[in-house]
């Protein structure tokens, strides 16, 4: 173990992610000897995540060279793309997924980064947008799923409950309200707790990679900040956009609930 | 209209059809269904498991959507009317009363608070009373009530929405004995006391001979027999309706080739 320690001047080398490689092999004989039969999803996952990294890693490097602002757009919509198709495999069987996906991730991300960038909070340059921009588009695309998913199974669950609704007269909307409500809430809820427990139990993200880099604590908060206020706008415009549109895919124009099982592409 | 209200008739299906499934593997719930129900009376539609009697009713208020035929209410088609329209004048009572969250009276206002309209403390004090329950009932929370209470309240809650016929789908069937023979005493009552249709739907033959009136028998979704309940139970002209009052109709007979053998 002759190697230089590498946090100090945040410079990793290939030698440190290969000793890195230790960590992959401990969890793969733990697998082992619970007989988990993870080993294989466990080195496929590492392997993947190096080469994703690496290749993005470059892309990246890249679009900073080329100080195109045309290039970071296309970063960010190909970002959008990936969270949008991502997301839209968790609601397999409801009618219009992509386009609910695609609606609600785009509308959350370019809204608050457009918001910010126009406001002069986030600087336009590469260096801010793309790292922030993932980290926005990153979290749409969990409570998108989440706020689908839950819906989705509540429909299901609950559908007693939506037709007795609907027998009396209501509406979907109104008939759907307290699922709605339910699903989004409850997508909500991790984002606000860890804005809630920020600095205490959580470092995360572009601070600690502020840190690590060698800026002043303070410089890394203020923007830490800023990015958990921008998260928070963002997971609310997504989960109440996915509520309200799976909410639309949920009855037929007859005001019926869709059966999902037999729900046809549309 | 004139005509229909002449004969009497307030609720009528025709050739109703309702498949379920891809194409290939279409299976079909009702068969060419027709019936109708005159103004102010109880009709009870009678039929073993999954004939599917609770897809009829649901054709009716169009919870579900028929593959063919039409259903009147009035004489007017009720793919014409608008559907929250529709499901005010045609009430539901189902199965297993599911009550919202909160109060019994949070549930008994539900239906008028949709459509923005109140209802005095007086006029659910009577709802309450109509179904037999205490006027002081409305403050209850719903998980305090047992499943009669339960029940009783959900009745309340159709009501509420002054409907005009009301579907009752196995009202009883997930009440004990004492709390179901309260509620189907209650709806024989309420059936006698108002001008209200009832469309009621049981599995149970005793019960289908208490409470009377006309009727009919579903089977396969097919019409087997219908008129007078009564008079159709004490002389069934076909075989379904013998081996169903028999208890002995089998899933043999519910095929058409049990149906043929004569």
């Amino acid at each position: 173990m002759s190697l230089a320690p590498a946090v100090a001047g945040s410079h990793f080398s290939f030698e440190n992610v290969a000793v890195a490689v230790v960590m992959v092999a401990v969890a793969v004989g733990l697998s082992r000897w619970r007989r988990l039969d993870l080993e294989r999803d466990i080195v496929v996952a590492s392997i993947r995540a190096f080469v994703q990294l690496m290749a993005i890693g470059y892309v990246i490097d890249l679009i900073f060279r080329s100080h195109s602002a045309l290039a970071v757009v296309a970063m960010l919509a190909a970002m959008i793309g990936f969270a949008t198709i991502t997301s839209a495999q968790r609601l397999r069987g409801l009618p219009r997924r992509y386009g609910i996906a695609l609606a609600a991730i785009g509308l959350s991300s370019v809204a608050t980064l457009g918001l910010m960038v126009a406001l002069g909070i986030i600087s336009r340059d590469a260096r801010y947008l793309i790292p922030i921009g993932g980290m926005v588009i990153g979290n749409s695309m969990n409570v998108a799923s989440v706020t689908g998913v839950r819906l989705m199974q509540d429909a299901r669950t609950q559908r007693g409950l939506i037709e007795t609704a609907l027998a009396l007269g209501a509406s979907p909307r109104q008939a759907a309200q307290s699922v709605l409500r339910r699903a989004v809430r409850l997508a909500l809820i991790p984002t606000i707790d860890s804005t809630k427990t920020m600095g205490i139990v959580f470092l995360l993200g572009a601070m600690t990679g502020m840190i690590i880099a060698g800026a002043k604590p303070l410089d890394a908060v203020r923007l830490q900040v800023v990015i958990m206020y921008m998260l928070l706008t963002a997971v609310a415009v997504t989960a109440v956009t996915v509520g309200l549109l799976v909410v639309g895919s949920l009855f037929t124009a007859e005001q019926q609930v869709r059966r999902l099982g037999e729900a046809v592409e549309a | 209209m004139d005509a229909t209200t002449a004969t009497g008739v307030k609720l009528s299906v025709s050739s109703l059809s309702y498949e379920v499934g891809a194409d290939g593997h279409r299976r079909r719930i009702l068969d060419g269904v027709s019936l109708d129900v005159p103004g102010g009376r109880f009709f009870t539609i009678l039929g073993p498991s999954g004939s599917g009697k609770s897809t009829l009713l649901r054709c009716i208020n169009r919870l579900l959507e028929p593959s063919a035929g039409a259903v009147l209410l009035d004489g007017q088609p009720v793919a014409q009317i608008p559907v929250q329209t529709l499901r005010r004048r045609v009430g539901m009572v189902f199965q297993t009363a599911t009550l919202f969250d909160g109060t019994v009276l949070d549930n008994v206002l539900y239906g008028p608070r949709l459509r923005r309209e109140q209802l005095s403390d007086d006029a659910v004090g009577d709802l309450l009373e109509r179904v037999g329950l205490p006027r002081d009932f409305a403050a209850k929370a719903v998980t305090e009530l047992s499943g009669g209470e339960a029940q009783r309240v959900s009745l309340a809650r159709a009501l509420a929405n002054r409907p005009e016929v009301l579907l009752l789908d196995e009202p009883t069937a997930s009440l004990d004995p004492t709390a179901s023979a309260q509620v189907e005493r209650l709806l024989v009552r309420l059936a006698a006391e108002t001008e209200l249709t009832f469309v009621f739907v049981t599995h149970n033959l005793e019960q289908a001979r208490r409470v009377g009136d006309r009727g009919l028998l579903l089977v396969d979704g097919k019409v087997i027999e219908q008129g007078p309940l009564a008079a159709i139970l004490a002389d069934p002209e076909t075989d379904v309706m013998r081996l169903f009052i028999e208890g002995r109709l089998t899933g043999d007979a519910l095929s058409p080739a049990g149906e043929a053998a004569s």
